[in-house]
């Protein structure tokens, strides 16, 4: 297994809903936690990941994604089990997206 | 250890216990009163048959000896492994003879299980671990299943399950671990007429073993989750 | 089927949440926020999720609030471990505390958690006790089966101790996996590829012809949430605890099955016994239909 941490600054925007969670950590899938969180405006995400040896894939994956976003105090953190770029990706989005459809 | 000799040396007051198929029934005498004997023996799989033998004892039980105690004797190599049985539904089986366990406690009998030689997941999740509390000898081997079995459907090589059954409680065999994770009440070391004098008349007070896990270190996080959930209390981490 | 069916098994245990119960109503214990993750996984290099495998919580059904638990079939095939068996557990001890009309329990799983063993074990165990506790003080327990992992080892025996269970054609409910007997005992013995052989042996038609099942739906969302709430309603007029008698009519009905087919090897020839018109095309029909002729043939308590 495999700890990755990334931190992005000069986001801008915050989300207001609870936490949430989407995927499931099964072979080629992944989970995504996501929730606002103090951090100085910073979005952070910390990856535990099956599969070894792919740290710059996973970086241009997250600023890809930060890019997209623009988050801002979020804290991402994610279980994986060999998900391709693509489904991390979209999970990353399916993630975002329903913090916003959810805003309680 | 032989159920004869486990039988002689358990119950010096006497016994009439019957084996036929690898079930045992009958009774014994304990202290001066009766107490019911329900159990397996050549460490024979718990298939629909024999599952059923014992549910229908202790149904038995219930209805003509009002609460008199049952003592299950338990040596099996765990659920038998046949297409058959799995026609037949012997998870139903299983489930029978666990409730057939629950409700005798309810109606009053005291219903203890002792492993006294061997004991395999499925072959004794619905009789010992279904019990008040369930009791083993020191030689016993209680275990899930077998490290090759094991290593073939979690994947992970039969030598890394090997070093870790060694030392790790979640996966050596052996009443200790059982003992230290709450899933065992207590082990016999010896005088087991006393022992088993005490088991019968400890009060029952439900299921306590989570908690018995956490005082005994063998589970630590199983109490607290059981915890948080029922009360909703908020999370506090327990690390290790 | 229509052009509006969601498919239950191929739902996540979140999504068969959302979809079950009343919109936006389920409100999650210990959701994953809080990180309680299986201490033990890490040991052997596997990964770990924020829930463990099993989200619970209450939820409402057609307005009326139940307590709920869904196991993620997609995460070590739902098995059980510590903190997910613990969570069970709590889950059923608060439905005691807060009086519930009904526990509903949405079961996909392979069982003990191998990975856990011992802790695993005793979990599950752990959770049959919390089960018949839950209908001991009046609390009825529904079991739902439609996963692709079915029900199965310790989870199978558990389902069994519930007041009703309500399967899909898909679900399989058992104890013992066709590869594990064949692993042990040869492919004469199972055959674990023959997948007709398989659902013929343990799959919802053929546990609910044996009466182990009580209500076989179709593998739709709608249908599943529309049983659970029949199946609720209906165990909010009876009591939900075990009896003498129910159990002696449960041993009879086992016994009874044990001497009309225990010599048979062939699921057919238990429907044909039980006089099922064409019994070897039952597996191609549809829900309703296979209803319509299971009914006046079907064994149950």
């Amino acid at each position: 297994m495999e700890t990755l941490n990334y931190r992005f600054e000069h986001g801008t925007r915050r989300l207001q809903s609870s936490p949430q969670v989407v995927g499931v950590v099964g072979s080629g899938n992944l989970e995504v936690l996501i929730e606002p969180a103090a951090l100085n405006g910073a979005c952070t995400i910390a990856i535990t990941t099956a599969a070894v040896g792919f740290g710059p894939i996973w970086q241009a994956v997250m600023r890809d994604f930060h890019g997209r976003w623009l988050l801002a105090d979020t804290r991402i953190s994610i279980n994986d089990m060999g998900a391709t770029p693509a489904v991390v990706s979209l999970r990353l989005d399916q993630a975002v997206q329903t913090m916003l459809g959810d805003a309680s | 250890m032989d159920w004869k000799t486990l039988a002689n040396t358990l119950f010096p007051q006497g016994h009439a216990i019957v084996e036929r198929d690898d079930f045992l029934s009958g009774d014994a005498q304990v202290d001066g009163q009766t107490i019911a004997i329900i159990g397996t023996t050549g460490h024979t799989p718990i298939g629909v048959e024999i599952a059923l033998a014992q549910a229908q004892a202790i149904l038995h039980t219930v209805r003509t000896a009002p609460g008199r105690p049952i003592l299950m004797l338990i040596d099996t190599q765990g659920q038998r492994l046949r297409h058959r049985d799995e026609m037949l539904g012997i998870n139903s089986y299983m489930a029978h003879l666990g409730k057939c366990v629950d409700l005798a406690r309810r109606h009053g009998h005291t219903i203890i299980g002792l492993v006294y030689d061997q004991a395999l997941s499925g072959g004794f999740i619905t009789s010992g671990l279904m019990a008040d509390a369930c009791y083993a000898l020191p030689d016993a081997t209680i275990r899930v299943m077998g490290l090759p079995a094991m290593a073939r459907i979690t994947k992970v090589p039969e030598e890394r399950l090997t070093e870790l059954a060694q030392s790790n409680p979640v996966f050596a065999p052996g009443p200790e671990n059982y003992w230290r994770m709450g899933g065992v009440q207590a082990i016999w070391h010896d005088d087991l007429p006393t022992q088993l004098q005490a088991a019968l008349a400890r009060p029952f007070t439900g299921d306590r073993r989570s908690a018995l896990g956490l005082e005994r270190g063998g589970r630590r996080l199983a109490q607290p989750v059981i915890e948080a959930v029922a009360a909703g209390t908020p999370w506090q981490r327990h690390d290790d | 089927m229509t052009a509006h069916t969601i498919s239950y098994q191929e739902s996540t245990a979140r999504e068969r949440l959302q979809r079950l119960f009343d919109a936006g109503s389920f409100e999650e214990f210990l959701p994953p926020s809080e990180r309680v993750v299986s201490p033990h996984l890490g040991q052997l290099n596997a990964p770990v999720a924020f829930d463990d495998g099993v989200a619970v919580g209450r939820a409402r059904l057609h307005g009326v609030q139940v307590y709920t638990a869904a196991q993620e079939g997609g995460f070590m095939g739902g098995a059980v471990g510590e903190v997910h068996g613990a969570k069970l557990v709590g889950l059923l001890r608060r439905a005691v505390l807060d009086r519930v009309a009904a526990v509903v329990l949405l079961v996909e799983s392979g069982g003990v958690r191998l990975h856990e063993a011992n802790a695993g074990l005793i979990a599950v165990s752990e959770v049959m006790r919390a089960l018949l506790d839950a209908r001991a003080a009046g609390v009825p327990v529904v079991v739902l089966v439609g996963g692709a992992n079915g029900a199965f080892g310790g989870m199978g025996i558990v389902a069994r101790c519930a007041n009703v269970v309500i399967m899909s054609e898909e679900g399989r409910l058992a104890m013992s996996g066709p590869e594990v007997i064949e692993t042990a005992s040869g492919v004469e013995e199972f055959d674990s590829r023959d997948r007709a052989l398989v659902w013929r042996t343990t799959g919802g038609k053929h546990r609910y012809l044996l009466g182990d099942c009580q209500q076989i739906v179709a593998d739709d969302m709608t249908a599943f949430r529309a049983a659970a709430h029949a199946a609720v309603t209906e165990l909010s007029t009876a009591s939900a605890a075990l009896t003498l008698d129910a159990l002696t009519a449960e041993q009879q009905l086992l016994e009874q099955r044990l001497a009309r087919f225990g010599a048979m090897s062939e699921p057919v020839d238990i429907w044909t016994a039980l006089d099922v018109p064409d019994a070897a095309n039952l597996p191609m029909l549809g829900a309703d239909e296979f209803i319509a002729v299971a009914a006046t043939h079907r064994l149950g308590v």
